[in-house]
């Protein structure tokens, strides 16, 4: 069984939970940058929570199945269209062979998934289906999805059995709105700031730009000031420089004091530019949903804080596969 | 009238390039399917093109401004000119 894609959209892609482990190496996580979204999507149409999905960036595909599916709709609000007629979002889907599955403009929000009942039946590479676009990795062919494709997609799990339920309810879908606060870790760089910096970087309202993509998203705002210093050996001249280190995982960088950078799942492993803070595990989806434009805060808590939220983060997800009766 | 959205955030440009000549001016007579503009985002450029025929009345943003998803961006006046 295979998706044939009539027109591919901005940026489609094929991702999953992600290539873990390769960091060290320079290779990315990858994966579904609204990982909670795209979970549900696998949820509703009785996936595990590791099959991958078809990731679209604010257009979407235009794709014909070739046999009966079963899919679901998650992620950023979008009019869902099957053949035409306007079809269900965060709810389970049937076509039919030859049915066309295509979308309206975006309402909110960034990213929206198309799960299939069997995953999208790409090779694992490195463990993970997920593509690395920059690093020709994964996914269909390692790049996003292009017209005449054709997606496999793989055998349903459990004999094709489907959760009981077959809508998320509304207090388990995301909210995709134009305002965010963002929770941080301080560190590893904040004292390289000045007092006035710091307090700008944490009390300022910044603006989400056009240039966000999966590499990681910049914010225009009051800027920052770094302290002064006589660079060291290795590191550029610009006080934002350092000498060259590992990024951790939704790293924020300010080249220059301008405009601050948080690295997301497509982000190189390192560099030289000095990390102030780093946005928590649970917070990293909130991130993904957010729309050029969007007004963001950053609010700094402890990393006790920020365990206890990936936690509670979590519980909301196993939660709403419980809702759904589906096996995670 | 007909408004002509854009289906995807970024920068909206009238050109194709710098020191090039616009796509489409007011007056114009427009055809379905011409292109009328670019949107750029993720280094990406999109072309806005129009799903109806007739005469091209205003724009609704500037070369350079950016758009959001569902913003008008060139109203057309239907039918013949």
């Amino acid at each position: 069984m295979a998706f044939e894609i009539k027109s591919p959209g901005l940026a489609t892609t094929v991702q999953d939970q992600g290539r873990k482990g390769h960091y060290n190496v320079g290779i990315p996580q990858s994966g579904s940058m609204d990982q909670y979204s795209a979970e549900l999507g696998n949820a509703l149409v009785g996936n595990s929570a590791a099959e991958a999905v078809l990731e679209c960036t604010y257009l979407g595909p235009v794709l014909v199945t070739d046999q009966d599916a079963v899919i679901a709709i998650t992620g950023a609000p979008v009019e869902v269209k099957v053949n035409g007629e306007p079809a269900a979002q965060w709810a389970r889907l049937r076509l039919n062979a030859g049915d066309e599955l295509s979308f309206g403009v975006i309402r909110g929000g960034t990213r929206y998934y198309i799960a299939v009942q069997g995953g999208i039946d790409v090779p694992k590479v490195l463990g993970s289906r997920s593509t690395y676009s920059l690093g020709a990795l994964g996914g269909f062919k390692g790049r996003k999805l292009e017209a005449g494709d054709r997606i496999p997609v793989g055998t349903p799990l459990n004999g094709g059995a489907l959760p009981g339920v077959d809508t998320v309810p509304d207090e388990f879908r995301p909210v995709f709105a134009k305002e965010q606060t963002v929770r941080i870790v301080l560190g590893l760089y904040d004292h390289r700031l000045t007092e006035e910096g710091l307090d700008n970087l944490l009390t300022g309202e910044w603006k989400v730009t056009p240039v966000a993509d999966r590499m990681g998203l910049r914010y225009s705002g009051p800027g920052v000031k770094w302290k002064e210093r006589e660079q060291p050996f290795g590191a550029g001249s610009d006080p934002s420089n350092i000498v060259d280190a590992g990024y951790a995982v939704g790293s924020i960088q300010i080249p220059g004091g301008t405009q601050p950078i948080i690295l997301h799942r497509d982000a190189v492993s390192g560099g030289g530019y000095a990390m102030v803070a780093t946005v928590i595990s649970a917070d990293m989806d909130l991130v993904a949903r957010a729309a050029p434009a969007t007004t963001t805060r950053f609010m700094a808590i402890s990393q006790g804080e920020a365990l206890l939220a990936r936690k509670e983060l979590a519980q909301r997800t196993n939660d709403a596969w419980a809702v759904l009766g589906a096996t995670r | 009238m007909a408004t002509i959205v854009s289906p995807l955030p970024g920068i909206f440009y009238r050109k194709p390039g710098p020191g090039k000549e616009p796509f489409a001016n007011e007056g114009d007579t427009i055809e379905v399917g011409q292109t009328l503009g670019i949107v750029e985002i993720m280094k990406q450029f999109t072309e806005i093109q129009s799903d109806v025929a007739g005469v091209l009345e205003s724009f609704a943003v500037s070369d350079g401004d950016m758009v959001n998803p569902g913003d008008a961006i060139i109203v057309i006046r239907e039918g013949q000119s």
